[in-house]
């Protein structure tokens, strides 16, 4: 099966769920910025969640789809057609080779995620399919997908076969069900949790109140490494040079100029800059889901909470993946 | 240095990195005795993991542990009610015992990296301002910059980018207030007492005083890095002909 990349959108990469077991190499971390949406795309084919998908970044692209090919949209709905006919989200579409798939501007959400059945076949580098775009590693030749790309992918269309009839002669048969994607990612949500970070006590009293009370603004110089922010600066008691120590997904740090940055999916394995806070790893989803421009709002939990909540929402997911497998096996 | 008992440590502290990674600090202050510390425990907790591991990254004073807090959790989960479970505090017990039995291992033959370095100019626009900052002139900054000999302490920040100790004091100088949105590949930089190379193009807030022409990261091999954790570099001035030469026999 294949697809031919005829339009590559703004931002298309190849994305799985990370790099793991290479930072203290300094190899970046990368994967899905969604990682949520990714895990629920691959589930709805049939692949284990951490199969690479496609990532595409506010406007989608356009791809000829060269044999019939099982495929799942999923996260921020970048309105896919094909002939004008849209294509629904959360739930295996079947679709007949010769159709053109067109992805268009984002309706909701910042990016959206098309995993197929049996996954994209690229080599993996230091054991993921991740893109890295900076460090040019990993993916479709280290970059990102551009016109007349050609994705091969890895097979196991025997699934879903009854909507191949059902589509009779039209271009594509999607599932009446779907998965509810609310329990998981609100995308109206405007409020981020995080825990404190390691430096915020070194955070002046009016800035420690402020960073939880005010708005900031993701900037248009936001990306997969980090989205930088922009509210009333943030002001450190006394100025000082940490020793760089590692970060995270989600690591909100502050340099000198008192604009935060959180630090997303390609970012650094280490950074130097005092940490006031940290995003809830069960938040890191619908962060990722917020436009440049658009205003978010810090809300403090404390380290329990954040526990708890990741734990719900992993045994949430553990649940669907044994619904869908039923359904997917029922299907094979 | 012989055998030594890190064990029991009172200034070796834990403090959480987010939902699913914790931060030992075993000194506050770049030493080689801390670092010893920090492979020593990077070492042991690599060869005796526990259900859950995902990663550890070794730092100047600390060792930052990843792990999974569902399988933390799970293996764990006939041990109590899920709501008084937390993985930090499962992790950090855990971490705590491997700590009792540390040892830090006797100092091994260091392995010497030499690096060409092309100082100032266009390869290193902050030359100039760092010289200034500490009324030197920028041939004594680079004197004083490739006599030392440096310890890699860590790598990190990206592939391959070596964080080296025994950078004089003479020209320690402040990162850049808001941090430059590209840096190229091969830049030497200095940010307070700390130097290095970016191995890739990357931001950074580093004062960029040079460029090396060699390559530090190589993703088909494994490590992947020209350097590691524990090996000695020295900076060789190069002219810009010789940078240039360099590039286009590699090219």
């Amino acid at each position: 099966m294949s697809l031919r990349v005829e339009r590559p959108g703004m931002l298309t990469s190849l994305q799985d769920l990370g790099r793991y077991g290479y930072q203290k190499y300094g190899v970046v971390v990368s994967g899905a910025m969604d990682s949520i949406s990714l895990s629920i795309a691959n589930l709805l084919v049939g692949n284990k969640e951490n199969e690479a998908g496609l990532e595409m970044t506010l406007m989608g692209g356009s791809f000829l789809v060269e044999e019939d090919l099982l495929i799942a949209v999923t996260g921020g709905d970048l309105a896919p057609v094909i002939e004008e006919e849209s294509i629904p989200l959360w739930r295996p579409v079947w679709i007949k080779k010769g159709s053109l798939l067109r992805f268009r501007a984002s309706r909701s959400g910042c990016r959206t995620y098309m995993a197929v059945a049996g996954g994209f076949d690229v080599q993996e580098v230091l054991g993921s399919k991740s893109t890295y775009l900076r460090g040019e590693l990993g993916g479709l030749k280290g970059r990102a997908l551009s016109a007349g790309d050609k994705l091969t992918c890895g097979g196991a269309a025997h699934r879903f076969q009854h909507l191949k009839s059902s589509a009779g002669a039209i271009s594509f048969a999607a599932t009446a069900w779907h998965v509810n994607p609310e329990p998981f990612i609100n995308l109206k949500e405007t409020v981020i949790r995080v825990i404190r970070g390691g430096e915020f006590d070194y955070f002046t009293e009016s800035s420690r109140d402020r960073f939880f009370k005010e708005d900031f603004r993701i900037t248009p110089n936001s990306d997969r490494m980090g989205y930088r922010m922009e509210g009333t600066p943030l002001e450190m008691t006394d100025s000082f040079e940490l020793l760089s120590e590692p970060v995270t997904n989600g690591t909100i740090q502050v340099p000198k100029d008192g604009n935060p940055i959180i630090l997303l999916a390609d970012r650094q394995t280490t950074g130097g800059y005092p940490k006031i806070a940290q995003v809830a790893t069960v938040d890191l989803p619908l962060l990722a889901q917020k436009k440049p421009g658009e205003i978010v709002r810090f809300k403090e939990i404390s380290l329990a909470e954040a526990e708890q909540l990741y734990l719900r929402q992993e045994l949430q997911l553990e649940k669907l993946k044994a619904g869908l497998s039923l359904k997917v096996d029922e299907t094979a | 240095m012989g055998e030594n008992i890190v064990g029991d440590k009172p200034d070796t502290q834990m403090k959480p990195l987010g939902d699913s990674g914790i931060l030992l600090q075993f000194g506050t202050e770049i030493s080689p005795d801390v670092h010893e510390e920090v492979k020593a425990f990077t070492d042991c907790i690599e060869a005796n993991s526990f259900p859950g591991f995902i990663e550890c990254v070794p730092a100047f004073t600390s060792v930052t542990i990843f792990y999974s807090p569902l399988l933390v959790f799970q293996m764990y989960k006939g041990k109590g009610k899920p709501e008084d479970l937390s993985p930090y505090s499962i992790v950090q017990s855990i971490l705590q015992e491997r700590l009792k039995s540390l040892h830090t291992s006797k100092r091994r033959e260091k392995r010497v990296v030499d690096i060409p370095v092309c100082y100032g100019g266009e390869l290193g626009p902050d030359l100039e301002a760092v010289a200034k900052y500490h009324q030197l002139t920028p041939e004594e900054v680079i004197d004083i910059h490739s006599q030392a000999e440096y310890l890699v302490y860590m790598i990190g920040f990206a592939p391959g980018f070596p964080y080296l100790g025994g950078m004089s004091e003479q020209i320690a100088t402040p990162r850049h207030s808001s941090p430059r949105l590209s840096i190229p590949a091969g830049s030497v930089g200095i940010a307070g007492m700390q130097t290095g190379v970016y191995p890739i193009s990357t931001p950074g807030g580093w004062q960029i005083i040079g460029r090396t022409p060699i390559n530090l990261f190589y993703p088909d091999k494994n490590p992947p890095t020209l350097l590691t954790s524990g090996d000695i570099v020295r900076f060789k001035p190069i002219s810009i002909e010789e940078y240039k030469e360099y590039k286009e026999t590699v090219l």
